[in-house]
């Protein structure tokens, strides 16, 4: 179990920093949104991975608890990452229409003197 | 663009139902799986099956609401639901809770949590639509074009 | 209760600002931000004789619950942040134009103060990557607000790299939560601080390191800052320049300096070293700019090298000093946004080359200047003096000759590059040379667009009986400059010339480069009265500067003796 987790979020983190270092707008968000999974599933296995019960008082007993902590977290992580993607994608959407392209390469006119 | 007659009549009969399983969600995530995040996305989701069925503009049309604004509502509520929990409790988001029990029905539970869920199934609601209604309308303008 | 209002009353304002009537909606933001100043100087006002506020959200106890702590130093930024946000609010009014503030520019203002107000109150590792996301958030919006061109594609580098910043302070706040078990900060630091693990908790300082360096753009991680932040309108960027990369270094300095002590000991030498380069970079990249927002976008970095150097030497006196230079930095940055606000709105450019003048036609904007960069380049009796020399002294008694020299010269060379902006902007004469594309005017300007009749005109110009602009008879010999005028301002202002361009304003829209006669005193008032109000409070830090650095030492020794803190946090009734 403990292996097959760690490596899938080796194997997603490194297609999300594969896909980010890639010259387009949409790979860059595909792997932005690759990135914020792994971190999810990073943090989810910071509590112990053996299956434990719901930390609902009443369902299960205390001692039989999974850590609620780190699955707050992820929701919370969840939430915030859905918000700034859906920005993300937004802007780059207005980016790729200002530009006529998808190639980040061509968003230099900032860097540039007129 | 040519829309599915198909799709149509489900994006009908699927609104009302998962309009309503967001309800449902709402009201009972303050002490089990549920809550203002999810059912917002929930309910979102009926308004974004019929953008998707019947196209941007038709909605708004129908629909008259200000997303923007009904953003800064859900806020507003969130605030209120914190703020009565510092004035008449301990602290900023202290919960309180009124359970009055009604003959046939059964122990009704309301409180500043529920409130607080409230506000973020405003939140979450107006800016889902907000973001899926400007994309779709931008989309549809560059179909015209 | 006073605690939570930094948090409240910005949020009560983002909404307050909703309301569609646009005086109400600025009377708002003007009076919410003035309240949050009074809230936030009366905190630190009641600190002054040591001792913090605590409260915890909920009801529930630390570590269980989410802590809202103000110790000194969190006192001290939200009074600097205060006083800047009630000043950017004062400036937006005339700078930023219409369609901007029907969508929500108001509001994502207010939210990006409760931010800010919300990462320097928080005691809890977690909650400081929420409040973090909600300052990114607003900002990315504000940043990116308007959608020109070159707000969009500085907008995606500015999102892209914060969001790898973001994600990576998430792995790190994960892999705290499972050393030590808890994200409470008093927590961490009472239980992390005796470990006997180097490995992982130099890996976990240096996460930390990485993810508030990107936001605090320190040396290889800066390049999004100089893409980025000259795009928006100049309110916007006096506010992210003036605060937003000092809440990357304020948490630099809670998080590893509360935390991770005996690591930073560690990494002194990476940080020292680091630190000296971003300033030299900065400064360098400083020199070559010939556009002042992106001249002093290139400062922002070289100060937060100073910042950093106050980190990296980790003594009392080193870190006050690094205290009282980011509180003089914010102030200053922000004075010198706001100067290149006012010059932009007077002669419509940016550009080093095409301004000019300003010594003569406005010597208070001078002066406004002159107290702003002396005190950035460090000139007695100023603040940036009296921070620079406790930084210097730190240096010197930890015996890192190194850094200090660098800070030194680089010193040296932010004057040069203040001198350059001097002798362009302020005593050079203004070029003769028109803009061939002049810059449509903001929507706010149409209609109200009336010569003042007393401002001096260009050459070539005249006024006719009834204060009318229109062109000498003899025209300017310059063929260049003729043709120029002849296309711009109609002979005849109620000839169909002026028609075709439409928008009720007398010349139509095409006049940028006769801005700079139109020297409307209402506008110049709500531009130059927060610059006044900023400078004051420079001139005043830099005489009171006994006081200042006094609570400089108490804001560093609440960092680096947590005892205090962890006592009062975790064990309130003891």
């Amino acid at each position: 179990m403990v292996l097959i987790f760690a490596v899938t979020t080796g194997v997603i983190f490194a297609c999300g920093i594969y896909l980010m270092l890639r010259r387009s707008m949409v790979r860059l968000i595909i792997g932005l949104s690759l990135l914020t999974y792994a971190v999810n599933l990073l943090i989810f296995s910071m509590d112990d991975l053996s299956t434990r019960g719901a930390p609902i008082i009443g369902a299960t007993e205390p001692e039989k608890m999974a850590d609620p902590l780190p699955q707050a977290l992820i929701l919370t992580a969840i939430v915030i990452s859905f918000g700034v993607l859906a920005f993300t994608l937004a802007l780059a959407y207005r980016a790729s229409q200002a530009v006529q392209s998808d190639n980040m390469d061509v968003l230099q006119s900032t860097d540039r003197e007129v | 663009m040519t829309r599915s007659v198909f799709f149509k009549f489900l994006a009908r009969l699927m609104m009302p139902v998962l309009l309503l399983f967001s309800l449902v969600l709402l009201l009972r995530g303050h002490n089990q799986p549920g809550g203002g995040f999810v059912g917002g996305l929930v309910g979102a989701s009926s308004i974004v099956l019929m953008t998707l069925a019947y196209g941007a503009d038709d909605v708004r049309a129908r629909l008259r609401i200000d997303f923007l604004r009904a953003m800064f509502y859900g806020v507003g509520i969130a605030l209120v639901a914190g703020l009565i929990g510092l004035i008449f409790g301990d602290a900023f988001q202290d919960a309180f809770w009124w359970k009055p029990y009604i003959q046939g029905v059964g122990r009704l539970e309301a409180g500043t949590p529920l409130l607080f869920d409230v506000g973020v199934y405003v939140v979450v609601f107006s800016v889902t639509c907000s973001i899926v209604m400007s994309m779709a309308e931008e989309g549809e303008r560059d179909d015209v074009g | 209760m006073l605690i939570i209002l930094p948090l409240l009353i910005p949020l009560a304002m983002g909404i307050g600002a909703l309301i569609r009537f646009r005086e109400v909606r600025r009377g708002v933001v003007v009076i919410g931000t003035f309240l949050n100043m009074l809230v936030c100087l009366t905190l630190l006002l009641g600190l002054q004789a040591g001792g913090m506020y605590v409260s915890q959200m909920g009801g529930h106890p630390a570590p269980y619950g989410i802590s809202i702590v103000v110790d000194t130093l969190s006192a001290v930024m939200l009074a600097v942040t205060s006083v800047i946000a009630f000043g950017v609010v004062l400036f937006s009014r005339v700078t930023i134009d219409a369609n901007r503030e029907r969508f929500a520019y108001y509001p994502l203002l207010a939210f990006l103060l409760m931010g800010i107000n919300f990462a320097f109150l928080t005691g809890d590792l977690f909650t400081l990557y929420v409040a973090f996301e909600v300052m990114l958030m607003s900002s990315f919006v504000l940043l990116t607000l308007g959608g020109e061109r070159g707000q969009l594609e500085g907008g995606l580098k500015y999102v892209t790299l914060n969001l790898i910043s973001s994600t990576i302070f998430l792995i790190a706040v994960g892999l705290t939560y499972a050393v030590a078990g808890t994200l409470n900060l008093a927590d961490l630091s009472r239980r992390l601080s005796g470990i006997e693990a180097p490995g992982i908790t130099t890996l976990l300082a240096g996460l930390f390191f990485i993810a508030f360096g990107i936001k605090a753009a320190i040396f290889p991680l800066f390049f999004w800052l100089p893409a980025s932040y000259h795009t928006p309108p100049i309110a916007v960027t006096a506010m992210f320049g003036g605060v937003l990369t000092k809440v990357g270094i304020y948490s630099m300095w809670r998080v590893l300096g509360m935390v991770f002590p005996q690591d930073l000991v560690y990494l002194q030498p990476l940080i020292l070293t680091i630190a000296a380069l971003t300033m030299v970079t900065g400064v360098l990249g400083a020199i070559a700019q010939t556009e002042v927002r992106r001249l002093l976008s290139f400062h922002i970095i070289s100060q937060i090298g100073y910042l950093l150097m106050g980190m990296g030497l980790m003594t009392e006196i080193s870190l006050s000093g690094a205290v009282f230079f980011m509180v003089h930095v914010i102030l200053a940055k922000t004075v010198l946004f706001f100067v290149s606000g006012i010059t932009h709105e007077v002669q419509g450019s940016y550009y080093l080359k095409k301004l000019g003048g300003f010594q003569k036609s406005h010597p208070l904007v001078a002066i406004l200047f002159l107290v702003g960069a002396l005190s950035l380049a460090g000139i007695p009796p100023l603040p940036g003096f009296w921070a620079k020399l406790t930084l210097i002294r730190a240096g010197l008694e930890a015996q890192q000759y190194g850094i200090v020299a660098v800070a030194l010269v680089v010193s040296l060379l932010t004057l040069y590059s203040m001198t350059k902006i001097w002798h362009e902007v302020f005593w050079k004469a203004k070029p003769l040379d028109i803009d061939p594309h002049p810059q449509p005017l903001p929507t706010t300007w149409r209609g109200e667009l009336k010569p003042s009749p007393l401002a001096p005109l260009p050459d070539g110009l005249q006024r006719d009986t009834e204060g009318k602009v229109g062109m000498i008879h003899h025209a300017p010999t310059d063929p260049i400059l003729r043709e120029t005028l002849e296309k711009h301002v109609p002979v005849n202002p109620e000839g169909e010339g002026s028609e075709d361009q439409g928008g009720g304003a007398p010349f139509g829209d095409r006049i940028g480069f006769l801005k700079s006669t139109f020297d409307d005193q209402g506008r110049m008032g709500w531009l130059l009265a927060p610059t006044i109000l900023l400078v004051v409070c420079i001139i005043v830090i830099g005489i009171f500067a006994e006081p200042m650095y006094q609570i400089s030492v108490q804001a560093a020794v609440g960092v680096l003796e947590p005892e205090a803190y962890v006592q009062t946090v975790l064990f309130p009734g003891e």
